[in-house]
């Protein structure tokens, strides 16, 4: 196997993808929101509980790739706990370490490196940050579905 | 024509220069000829060719170039009615696709045509672009829309068409192979039953006219459209076939120069047949590079190609289904050369990137088809569909490809 489709398939995002953290419905959620992906089809539900400003728990179901399941299961470990304010500031940080221009630089520690092996598909870019997305909307209490077109 | 075991396959895939391109280091194996189909030299000499020795506006021009484009594309326009064995060339409308041929039938006929309550009878076979166009259609008139089922295999049923025929159907829109399963409609009583009834028919010829000979006057067919890109030829040019009778009596689609025969603030009159549907400056060089693919496709002969083609379906077919935890998707005793299918717990997406990396160019996704993956309760599919420079080999190369998928995500 390639280098850069190993960097994509690393075993973590494997694990995620084959058992996911955090997958299933939520009854009385805080926020809920719908994404979508017209192109391929896949759709996402992203539900949220709050605690004031803080994200309690968060759930999610998917219908989608091994890319966007993992991104979504990797990122209610990672929020679940912070601030609103927290997660959205994660969120745009995970977007721009998949679309910037120049390479980024991440700790060895971060728990998003391993989603960074997208960058080198750009047809795939959209599944890892759908659930990202569909989240931040869930947290606005947001009506509208999440589409990355 | 090749007789069996003496198809020209080498010399053909040397027609295609991009055949012999690499992908991430490994030759290319094009398995997504169902989305759009490579060009052969001759179709993209042929832009060259146009551009270089013989360009300019058509129909308008006294000058020499313009005769010479205009006589081009007139003389497209003959290859493609011969193509479809229409009766006459002014019943070739060129369009951008098959994708503007449907929405003018809908646009134009469809306006004039549809009342409240009529009925326009589709298919769960159809690709978006015989649908939508349809639902916008609908909306305007009030007409309603009804759906032809599929059975597990994939077939259209028949009986259930013969129960949603009714005096009110207006329209008989469906698909004459299906692009996300490859099922063969049989047209032929699809057509026979809708004419009991007096509806007015549109065929989606977009996967049949690169792997079936088609004839529209056997099929007495009303309206029958394909794109250019789909049958080797260039992308942005299509035809709209349409009765002339019909057409005749059609408004105008798009407003426009070339359509017109006399214009003044208080009333225009439309040119004749098939100026009258094609304003604008048309896409002469797409529709001179179309003649030649066509010119390319008769080199070959349509039955050498169907038989080449049917092999390599029953082959890959065959090969799958030795496969563990593959399920072919869309298993119709008749199709055209596609095949959708699933590996278990391999989402599409996924399939198609580790395939890429071995060079394998597959579709993966809903095939803008999704009422068919609703029907399969699937979010999508893998598609490999062959064209006539696909081998064997590149069926096995398929088939190595899904075996590192499967180690992969074991």
């Amino acid at each position: 196997m390639s280098t850069d489709l190993h960097d994509l398939y690393q075993e973590i995002i494997l694990k995620h993808s084959r058992e996911p953290k955090n997958s299933g419905t939520m009854d009385n959620a805080d926020g809920e929101a719908n994404g979508n992906n017209p192109l391929c089809g896949d759709r996402i539900v992203v539900y949220v509980k709050l605690d004031g400003d803080r994200i309690a728990d968060a759930k999610f179901e998917a219908r989608g790739c091994a890319i966007s399941v993992a991104s979504a299961s990797m990122m209610t470990e990672l929020l679940i706990g912070k601030t609103i304010n927290e997660a959205r500031a994660e969120g745009s940080r995970f977007i721009d370490l998949l679309t910037s221009k120049d390479p980024p630089e991440v700790a060895d520690d971060d728990e998003l490196a391993a989603l960074l092996g997208v960058r080198q598909f750009p047809a795939r870019i959209k599944c890892a940050t759908l659930p990202w997305q569909t989240l931040a909307a869930a947290m606005d209490g947001s009506e509208t579905e999440v589409t990355t077109e | 024509m090749a007789a069996n075991g003496s198809y020209p396959i080498d010399r053909i895939r040397g027609d295609f220069p991009i055949l012999s391109e690499e992908v991430h280091g490994k030759p290319l194996v094009y398995l997504d000829n169902g989305a759009s189909a490579q060009k052969p030299s001759a179709v993209i000499d042929q832009i060259s060719k146009t551009y270089e020795t013989g360009y300019a506006n058509v129909h308008r021009g006294v000058h020499y170039m313009s005769q010479i484009a205009t006589d081009a594309m007139e003389d497209a326009r003959r290859k493609a009615q011969m193509f479809l064995n229409a009766a006459d060339e002014k019943e070739i409308i060129f369009v951008r696709g098959a994708t503007e041929g449907i929405n003018l039938v809908a646009s134009s006929w469809g306006r004039a045509n549809l009342q409240e309550g009529d009925e326009i009878i589709l298919s769960v076979l159809e690709h978006h672009s015989n649908i939508v166009p349809w639902q916008i259609v609908a909306e305007q008139t009030g007409a309603v829309i009804k759906v032809v089922p599929i059975d597990d295999a994939g077939i259209f049923l028949m009986d259930e068409y013969e129960k949603l025929l009714s005096e009110k159907t207006k329209m008989v829109a469906v698909t004459h192979v299906s692009n996300a399963l490859g099922t063969i409609v049989p047209v032929e009583d699809v057509i026979c039953l809708a004419r009991e009834k007096d509806a007015c028919i549109l065929l989606d010829g977009c996967q049949a006219a690169p792997h079936l000979p088609v004839d529209v006057q056997a099929l007495d067919v009303d309206f029958y459209v394909f794109s250019g890109h789909k049958l080797y030829g260039p992308s942005g040019i299509g035809v709209l076939y349409g009765k002339e009778a019909l057409l005749d009596a059609m408004p105008p689609y798009e407003g426009g120069g070339e359509m017109i025969d006399r214009v003044t603030f208080e009333k225009t009159t439309y040119a004749e047949l098939p100026f009258k549907f094609e304003a604008g400056t048309p896409h002469i060089s797409g529709i001179i590079a179309l003649g030649s693919a066509i010119d390319y496709l008769n080199g070959i002969g349509f039955d050498a190609i169907a038989e080449h083609e049917h092999g390599l379906l029953e082959y890959a077919t065959e090969r799958l289904t030795e496969m563990n935890s593959i399920e072919i998707v869309g298993t119709a005793p008749e199709k055209a050369a596609i095949l959708s299918f699933n590996i278990q717990d391999v989402h599409p997406h996924d399939v198609g990137t580790i395939l890429d990396h071995d060079g394998i160019a597959v579709r993966t996704g809903h095939h803008c088809a999704q009422p068919v993956m609703d029907r399969f309760d699937v979010a999508a599919t893998v598609r490999a569909s062959f064209g006539l420079y696909n081998t064997k080999s590149e069926v096995d190369a398929l088939v190595e490809g899904i075996k590192r998928v499967q180690e992969m995500f074991a």
